[in-house]
């Protein structure tokens, strides 16, 4: 056990790839000479020079599609993008080309290809840098989406992340690389399974990445009402691991859905159909979210919070479904 | 202006001059047949014949190495026929049967086979530019002593991914051949109505990558530019750019009334076809009879009959495994 930041766990899992694998290199805007945006690849240069830590120019096409070659070619890149934000400008290398090529090419052509992106708000870095566009990536046959919202998984996903046959897409939260915590050891490296981080019978609150914290908090003060909240990280956004939150719910009887993501099109209505489509006769009341506010995300910091789902939101919509309202 | 048809001695050796010939014959019959098949609702979606352009193919392909890496475009039956992929497994693809290329996955549009290298089979205009450079790029961290080269249209030059891969190219000196077929249209927008600066070489220049400008009409000159234009990217000079002029004689796909583009100018070109006038240099210089001709051709149509056979034969694939090969094994 060791107390390490996510930023830390992060670039362990980068370091030890790059030690036990020749063919991985990192690639993308100042992840070398400037240390990384969220300085999560800090040393790695020094450690590894520049042909396996490599700067590109802002050209987020070309080095996501030249990540696509590279792992066509018979490396295992890791690709970072600033931020989900720019990630639009890599949309169709990463939806008409990686995760199509396997399946359009009848199975002969598989893209073995990480991406790792920042995502979420929090930072008052306003409406272009801080979306979560996690859903749209989810949306799409071929890839696999993560979600690490610990330390644990911040260390542990990358591992599995590289050994996929398939391109893999790393969300990391702005707000988490500070977060610190116990690395077990061994730590997790599952990209399949949600995982149940509280136990409770009253209600299940469903969440990922920088709203898992906000779930917990949620549940604390739930208990202090005497309401016991189960609490699910999906940890992995594609494939949805339903069977996890859908058996708990099935003994909560109470769901609540929390998701950074706009309400219109989010993973918590693809959540919450889920539910309904295969525990409907199980719920003692309708399925609730708590998403962000259907605006661009504000600068100002009193308004930045309200557009985002908040602990207190999320005890309110508990509330209601327990009608204590 | 439209210039002179090409002309003069072709400067290889008998077999290998009428190898070229025999290739682009293949190309020819094998398109006209699919024509056919498409009026006959054989072959579905989108359908974009290569015919006229046929020397860039044939001459760019024969610089390359077998274990080099091939990217192309949706216009891309020429390519993959003489990168090697089987006649019998495109036409298989066309027809949308299990024993095509992709597994009647991909269609028209999107050959692919591993065993070739050759990478597609791209329908989004400049989208195998950026994978062509990480192809590179992979053979470059391994040293494994290939090349890519990756072929798209004029149309191309104006998407971002244009203008970033050359930049990476350069910047990073990867052995990519960007073998440009300027056929004059983006679908139906002739370059002039797209481009403001219509030196393609000038824009590749800019970012300091090598080009050359050949007929892509004239199959000697396609072979020589990228046999030299190979070398250099293969002895570590970085990138090149090659402009291959050259015209479509058919509509873009079937769908395409062709509007706008005079008869007159399409006549014009075919003054220039790549066939006859590489034939006619061959029977001028004694490579070539008629009846050598003549031969060379039946062999090409009995190649696309064998073709059409196979892909009728050809099994669908049952709709049980519709969801296989969307995630590769240990998923």
């Amino acid at each position: 056990m060791r107390r390490i930041t996510y930023r830390e766990a992060l670039r362990e899992a980068l370091r030890e790839a790059l030690l036990q694998d020749a063919r991985v290199f990192l690639m993308g805007e100042d992840v070398g000479r400037y240390g990384g945006t969220y300085a999560v690849s800090k040393g790695l240069l020094e450690e590894f020079g520049p042909e396996r830590v490599r700067d590109t120019p802002l050209s987020e096409l070309a080095f996501v599609g030249a990540g696509i070659g590279a792992a066509l070619g018979g490396m295992r890149p890791i690709v970072e993008v600033m931020t989900v934000n720019f990630s639009l400008l890599a949309l169709d290398q990463i939806v008409n080309t990686a995760a199509l090529l396997r399946h359009m090419s009848g199975g002969q052509f598989g893209v073995p290809l990480v991406i790792r992106m920042a995502t979420g708000a929090g930072r008052q870095l306003a409406a272009q840098h801080s979306h979560s566009l996690e859903c749209w990536y989810a949306h799409v046959p071929g890839i696999k989406v993560l979600a690490p919202a610990t330390v644990e998984d911040a260390r542990g996903m990358l591992a599995p992340a590289l050994a996929d046959p398939d391109p893999v897409i790393l969300f990391e939260h702005a707000q988490l690389y500070n977060l610190e915590d116990d690395l077990p050891e061994p730590f997790t490296a599952d990209i399949a399974r949600a995982a149940v981080r509280r136990r409770g019978d009253d209600v299940t609150l469903i969440a990922y990445g920088g709203c898992l914290s906000k779930a917990l908090q949620a549940a604390d003060r739930l208990a202090d009402e005497g309401i016991a909240a189960e609490v699910i990280d999906l940890r992995v956004l594609r494939p949805l691991d339903t069977d996890t939150f859908v058996e708990s719910v099935r003994r909560t009887h109470r769901a609540v859905v929390v998701d950074e993501g706009w309400r219109s099109g989010s993973l918590a209505a693809e959540v919450l159909a889920r539910i309904v489509e295969q525990a409907f006769y199980d719920l003692d009341a309708p399925p609730a979210r708590v998403c962000s506010e259907e605006v661009p995300m504000p600068y100002a910091r009193h308004l930045e919070e309200a557009a985002l789902p908040q602990p207190a939101k999320i005890v309110d919509a508990v509330r209601g479904l327990m009608g204590r309202r | 202006m439209i210039p002179a048809p090409p002309s003069g001695p072709v400067p290889y050796p008998r077999a290998f001059a009428l190898r070229l010939l025999a290739d682009m014959l293949r190309i020819r019959r094998m398109e006209e047949k699919s024509a056919e098949l498409y009026g006959e609702g054989k072959i579905r979606g989108f359908l974009h014949l290569y015919i006229g352009e046929e020397a860039v193919a044939t001459g760019a392909i024969g610089a390359l190495r077998p274990e080099d890496n091939l990217v192309a475009t949706y216009r891309e039956h020429g390519h993959a026929l003489l990168r090697g992929v089987a006649m019998n497994a495109i036409m298989a693809e066309m027809y949308g049967k299990r024993e095509g290329c992709s597994r009647g996955r991909g269609g028209s549009m999107h050959l692919f086979d591993a065993a070739t290298r050759f990478f597609g089979g791209n329908a989004i205009v400049g989208g195998g530019l950026p994978l062509a450079a990480g192809l590179a790029l992979a053979d470059r961290m391994q040293r494994t002593g290939r090349i890519t080269a990756c072929f798209f249209g004029e149309g191309a030059v104006a998407e971002g991914a244009f203008h970033e891969s050359m930049n990476l190219a350069a910047l990073w000196r990867l052995p990519v051949l960007f073998c440009c077929e300027n056929n004059l249209y983006a679908m139906g927008t002739a370059i002039e109505r797209s481009e403001s600066q219509t030196d393609l070489c000038a824009k590749a220049a800019s970012y300091g990558v090598a080009t050359r400008r050949a007929d892509g009409m004239d199959v000697v000159a396609v072979h020589e530019a990228a046999k030299e234009a190979a070398e250099s990217v293969r002895a570590g000079g970085g990138p090149c750019f090659i402009e291959f002029q050259t015209y479509r004689f058919r509509a873009h796909s079937m769908f395409d009334p062709e509007l706008y583009r005079d008869k007159a100018e399409v006549e014009a070109w075919r003054t220039r076809g790549p066939i006859h006038t590489y034939s006619a240099r061959l029977k001028t210089q004694g490579l070539l009879t008629e009846d050598e001709f003549q031969e060379l051709d039946r062999a090409a149509m009995e190649e696309v009959r064998g073709a059409v056979a196979y892909a009728e034969a050809g099994t669908l694939e049952p709709v049980e495994d519709l969801a296989r090969d969307l995630c590769g094994a240990g998923a």
